[in-house]
């Protein structure tokens, strides 16, 4: 069996006595390897399965049916337009960041880089209910707002909001550990021969650190496009309107359109599922140009 | 206790990293594995502690065949290049490890424990610093700890790989000494490894010369020194020149010359003459010695080292003279060893 | 610092590389417009509830009941978390077989995938007449609609948390060290459970709480598998939400405020354990 003869330990020697000291015995690993393995099946297999199996339980053809409900298509249209704007504002939120923390000292960039990793300890609803707070006809802009014709809660710009507040740090978060690596050194050596600050920043500082940017981008769109309980609590719900592909999802699993629930579900989780791979061989391609925390 | 290796032979995926060789370490002594990377010799020191077991041959400890055992039971103590110190015990429990996990039968009370790890902090001077964690010490100050863990086990065997290789020069010296009183006052059998034929012929009682898997020779520092039996010995121990010479009928040529000095019984043919930089004296004239022109001359402390151009193929040689002798350069100069070696290709 | 100390306090060392001003500028504006001044607007609404019907809100049982069940639910899978996620983190590190990447990949699944997706998916996989549940049912197990679905939930978008913090940690374990324990006479047993899962303690600590503060504030994955009884399987932040309903502001702002109030509390407590652990061990986990 193709298993039987790679089942080994990393880079331990074949002989018998080597293996007592710096591995478990075989049948230690094989018991080792088989209950992470069943662990992995019930918690992050299966749910993706049951995801694409119910969206095509009756066939493709009311899979594609589903998602050409005006509604649906609304949604998938809101959502696409909320990335579309909150990923690049993240986006040059997280190089000015990194590039005032990674390049400089002074004085409380500690406490800095601790507010912006703030969002990420917030509960999600919590993160929309202060926009709520913010924007409601209670607080203190909603008067002037409404008299002004302005509307941000219940409609695009609130959710804008929620989302941009929900991945606010993820760009800033991998470029930042990248950036300190990478000192500066290239930057001073740009400018002592004769670059200005900007050409130094885009022919010397970017391609460094592209594939982290690009890496921090697709998280943020990732959780962009996902975002279910800050957005949920901003949107109002309104069909057609406000209800973002998360949010349709919820409708029609409540209303037990399950087929046309988990057709959305299946276009969501192949999104993560790109978002998965790409990260996967960005990092066995550019791991060293990828910060070394991968953790969120 | 004496450790014998028989015959070991060790490879790494078909490729032989020692090949058929035999040692005898004596109980009591301190021995030095010197090589240059590549050479095996920490190959040969982790056959010893068990931590790799060779393709072929034995090795006793004592009259022990000690290669069917496991690294835990071969009761050897063994102290890392990078310390390997657990980095979330303090220093004591680090000490004590070896003792503490021992099966309820052979383990000491725990005040007993205490005690022998504080005996040995004490023996390593690190008295008070018994509740410090690794990270808290200096590079020299692990090494003490590890060499303590390593001997609170009360080791058959004493195996340390590279132990000063991670310092800087300063604390390198110092502590080389002090491994020598430790040695002096335990008694353990030690075998350390080096690339460093300062601290080899320095410290050990005997030095094992290794290259390519093999040992070259093995002796007193004097004896690897002033007798070295390979020209690999020659080159990589101390400084040294080699000529390409010729033998004829008990003489030695170089090129066309006769440089005055005899090879009684050895056979004619082309070989090579080693010989050290100070073994030489100088001559005045030349009727059979070795003359050439000085390309460069540099004072080095109390010597002044000079480069000399031998004969039609401008072969360099290095000798060492004394600072007060002056030699400018494309000034003629003619010497001949005192001491030399020929070997065979 | 020495070079700097002659010419007095100075907020930013000299440095020849532009741009400090603008990077700054637009770091603390977006930082102020986006994060503090919508999170200081729920301290300020908080504190204008006035202390006593701060606390008579946040003593209502019903949200005693729900910050609890968020909370105990969260620390249940932050521990299954932490065995499970150690021994998927050791797999992954030290052993070599087929599929080892894919495995290593799919762990960043509950950070890609949209909690709302994972939470129907789980509950299609546990409900009574799901894909496991029915085969649970008869054995009087239920798991969707209990506390216990809120733990599976819990589980599955706390794990990575676990493993992505643990495995570089263990990445770097040197076999030196190791190796030194077998030569101590320790066998295998005793260098893991002695040597290498201590050694993990500031890591394991560290990946615990960040599932369980991840988990104490999470909704979407939640709220479908959780049946959302009040008293029995109503948590924190779903209350937040009826409350926003019901336009009973003052009592969403304050469960809200103890639940800011316990995330920072979180935070603190890992910074802290990343303070103990570089003092002690010599590494941040």
């Amino acid at each position: 069996m193709a298993l039987d003869a790679s089942l080994s330990a990393a880079d331990a020697p074949a002989s018998s006595n080597v293996r007592a000291a710096t591995t478990e015995s075989r049948a230690a690993r094989v018991v080792i390897i088989g209950l992470s393995l069943l662990f992995v099946a019930l918690f992050l297999v299966a749910p993706l399965v049951v995801v694409f199996t119910e969206a095509f339980r009756n066939g493709t053809e009311e899979f594609l049916s589903a998602l050409s409900d005006p509604d649906t298509f609304s949604a998938i249209q809101l959502t696409l337009l909320v990335a579309g704007i909150s990923v690049p504002l993240n986006l040059v939120f997280g190089i000015a960041a990194s590039w005032a923390i990674a390049k400089f000292e002074f004085k409380g960039k500690a406490f800095l880089t601790t507010l912006i990793d703030l969002p990420f300890s917030v509960s999600p609803v919590v993160s929309g209910l202060i926009f709520v707070l913010l924007f409601s006809s209670h607080s203190l802009l909603g008067p002037w707002l409404q008299s002004h014709g302005i509307k941000i809660l219940f409609a695009v710009p609130g959710i804008v909001l929620a989302t941009v507040f929900v991945t606010f740090p993820f760009v800033a978060r991998e470029l930042i550990p990248l950036m300190q690596e990478q000192g500066t050194s290239d930057e001073e050596a740009a400018l002592s021969l004769g670059a200005s600050g900007w050409q130094t920043f885009w022919y010397v500082t970017l391609p460094n650190i592209r594939w982290g940017l690009l890496y921090g981008v697709l998280l943020c769109n990732a959780r962009a496009m996902g975002e279910f309980g800050a957005v949920s609590v901003v949107s109002g719900h309104i069909r057609g309107v406000t209800n973002t592909m998360p949010l349709q999802v919820e409708i029609l699993y409540n209303e037990y359109s399950f087929v046309a629930a988990f057709a959305v579900a299946a276009l969501l989780a192949l999104l993560a599922l790109v978002t998965l791979v790409i990260k996967s061989l960005l990092e066995l391609r550019y791991s060293a140009q990828i910060a070394a925390s991968r953790r969120h | 206790m004496d450790v014998r290796v028989k015959d070991i032979r060790k490879e790494f995926s078909h490729l032989p990293a020692l090949e058929n060789l035999s040692l005898n370490i004596r109980s009591g002594e301190l021995i030095a594995l010197l090589g240059p990377s590549g050479s095996g010799k920490t190959t040969l020191l982790r056959l010893i502690a068990g931590l790799e077991s060779p393709t072929r041959g034995t090795i006793y400890f004592g009259e022990d065949d000690a290669s069917s055992k496991t690294v835990q039971e071969r009761n050897i103590g063994f102290v890392f290049q990078h310390y390997a110190l657990f980095r979330h015990m303090t220093v004591l429990d680090n000490v004590a490890f070896g003792l503490t996990i021992r099966p309820a039968a052979r383990r000491p009370a725990k005040a007993e424990i205490r005690r022998r790890a504080l005996d040995l902090l004490d023996l390593v001077q690190l008295s008070g610093l018994e509740k410090r964690y690794p990270a808290q010490l200096s590079g020299g100050q692990r090494q003490r700890v590890a060499l303590a863990r390593a001997m609170a086990v009360e080791p058959n065997v004493l195996l340390l790989d590279e132990p000063f290789g991670a310092l800087d020069a300063q604390v390198r010296k110092e502590l080389r000494r002090w491994l020598r009183e430790i040695h002096d006052r335990t008694g353990h059998t030690t075998v350390f490894v080096t690339h460093d034929q300062d601290e080899a012929l320095e410290l050990a009682d005997r030095v094992v010369v290794m290259s390519k898997g093999r040992i070259e020779q093995v002796g007193t520092p004097d004896e690897i020194y002033d007798e070295p039996n390979s020209p690999f010995v020659y080159g990589f121990i101390g400084q040294s020149n080699c000529l390409p010479i010729r033998v004829e009928a008990g003489q030695i040529w170089l090129e066309d010359r006769l440089i005055g000095l005899s090879a009684p019984g050895e056979a004619d043919g082309p070989a090579k003459l080693f010989f050290r930089p100070h073994d030489i004296e100088l001559v005045d004239g030349c009727g059979g010695c070795l003359a050439g022109i000085v390309v460069q001359s540099r004072r080095v402390a109390g010597t002044r080292h000079v480069e000399v151009e031998l004969g039609a193929a401008r072969t360099r040689v290095e000798i060492e003279l004394p600072p007060q002798r002056a030699a400018s350069d494309g000034n003629r100069i003619a010497f001949r060893p005192t001491r030399f070696k020929l070997f065979r290709d | 610092m020495a070079l700097t100390s002659d010419r007095g306090w100075q907020f930013r060392q000299p440095s020849v590389i532009p741009g400090f001003g603008l990077a700054l500028g637009v770091t603390l504006s977006w930082l102020t417009l986006i994060v503090l001044i919508p999170l200081s607007g729920l301290a300020w609404r908080s504190s204008s509830l006035g202390w006593q019907t701060f606390w008579s809100l946040a003593a209502d049982p019903r949200t005693v009941h729900a910050l609890w069940i968020s909370f105990g639910c969260a620390f249940l899978a932050a521990l299954v978390n932490v065995v499970f996620g150690v021994l998927l983190a050791w797999v992954l590190v030290r052993y070599r077989f087929p599929g080892r990447r894919i495995i290593d990949a799919m762990v960043d699944l509950p950070f890609a995938l949209p909690t709302a997706v994972a939470g129907i998916a789980l509950t299609t996989l546990y409900a009574p007449n799901g894909w496991i549940g029915a085969h649970l049912a008869p054995l009087g197990i239920k798991i969707a609609f209990t506390p216990w679905g809120i733990v599976m939930a819990l589980i599955f978008v706390g794990l990575p948390f676990v493993v992505r913090t643990v495995q570089p940690i263990m990445e770097e374990i040197d076999r030196e060290v190791e190796e030194a324990a077998a030569t101590l006479g320790a066998n295998r047993f005793q260098t893991v459970s002695r040597i290498l899962l201590p050694g993990l303690l500031p890591a394991v600590l560290t990946g615990f709480a960040l599932a369980l503060a991840r988990g104490v504030g999470e909704y979407g994955s939640v709220i479908f598998i959780a049946g959302n009884l009040p008293y029995v399987s109503e948590i924190a932040p779903l209350l937040i939400v009826i409350r926003l309903e019901e336009f009973n502001y003052p009592a969403a702002t304050a469960i809200a405020a103890l639940m800011l109030m316990i995330s920072f509390a979180m935070l603190l407590v890992i910074n802290l354990i990343q303070a103990w652990s570089r003092r002690r061990y010599g590494y941040g986990a």
